[in-house]
């Protein structure tokens, strides 16, 4: 079982898996991506107190989902590589991080669009807003870190104790409806007994949901391959496989 | 333009809303592949010239 991990975490073979793996999840992206948004903005039908407006779900829902899982996937996979010392996983958490800041700023604004007509205004200092929106700022944190700090692997453990320290919002984030009594709705879908969201909506949600997810997948895994190059762009695989590709 | 196109676009009076938020969301996902695709390109491209002139030593 080690021995299979090591393998992995070969740059070399992450390398080689990364590319197969950037192609299915990317077709299975693309598919999901066409069902989903013909089915929310076709075939599901409008809501009976937003009317239309309540397609904007479908980019606004798994944008905040995603906001919060690429930022575990950032953490999880920093304090690994602090920990285990793997240079992959510390990649990983690199390459997240930009993807996250996107998810979370499509989260704000397209949340903001849909606030305007619903709510009234662009923007409310209701606490699920405000905590998605240091969300952000510990990303863009995150970020400035990374290229503030020119060693690679002290860049890696800075950004994971970081990350680790910032993970107290995702908590805070999720349970912010509940704990707070926000303007912002509780959760409809993941009452497991009996999501308060129609079948018909349900789906096309889902299908976007899964859409985001292979996306982060292939996005991230691309992003991962970038900086590996980069990186050992001196050891022998990247000069056998780039001497290959240029005969 | 068919009535029910029309419609579609108006999308109930929303129609800045959603479009907007829709056209967001694909401007932000195309662009994150669209810039590790060129960041690709240029290392390769440089890591290229580095093995070519180790080859000629």
């Amino acid at each position: 079982m080690l021995r299979h991990i090591n393998q992995f975490a070969s740059p070399k073979n992450f390398y080689a898996l990364s590319c197969k793996l950037v192609h299915y999840f990317g077709g299975a992206c693309l598919l999901l991506f066409v069902a989903g948004v013909f089915g929310g903005l076709l075939f599901s039908p409008p809501d009976y107190q937003q009317g239309e407006s309540v397609r904007i779900i479908y980019v606004h829902v798994p944008s905040a989902w995603m906001s919060l899982f690429v930022y575990i996937v950032m953490a999880g996979a920093g304090t690994i590589g602090l920990i285990w010392r793997i240079k992959i996983m510390d990649v990983i958490a690199r390459s997240s991080a930009p993807l996250g800041a996107s998810f979370t700023f499509l989260a704000l604004a397209t949340g903001s669009l849909w606030g305007k007509p619903m709510w009234g205004a662009w923007w409310v200092w209701d606490a699920r807003l405000t905590s998605e929106l240091i969300l952000l700022f510990l990303y863009l944190g995150y970020i400035a870190l990374q290229s503030a700090i020119e060693d690679p692997r002290m860049a890696a453990r800075a950004g994971a104790i970081l990350a680790l320290i910032g993970i107290i919002n995702i908590p805070i984030i999720h349970f912010s409806v509940e704990w707070w009594s926000t303007l912002h709705q509780g959760p409809t879908v993941s009452k497991l007994d009996a999501p308060s969201i129609h079948i018909d909506m349900l789906i096309p949600l889902l299908l976007m949901a899964l859409a985001y997810m292979c996306y982060f997948i292939s996005a991230v895994l691309m992003r991962a391959r970038c900086d590996l190059l980069a990186l050992e762009r001196n050891s022998a695989w990247v000069g056998e496989l780039i001497g290959e590709r240029s005969r | 333009m068919l009535p029910e196109i029309q419609e579609f676009f108006h999308m109930g009076g929303y129609a800045f809303y959603v479009w907007s938020s829709y056209g967001l969301c694909f401007i932000v996902l195309v662009l994150n592949i669209i810039i590790p695709l060129c960041r690709e390109k240029v290392i390769i491209r440089s890591i290229a010239i580095q093995v070519h002139r180790k080859q000629q030593k």
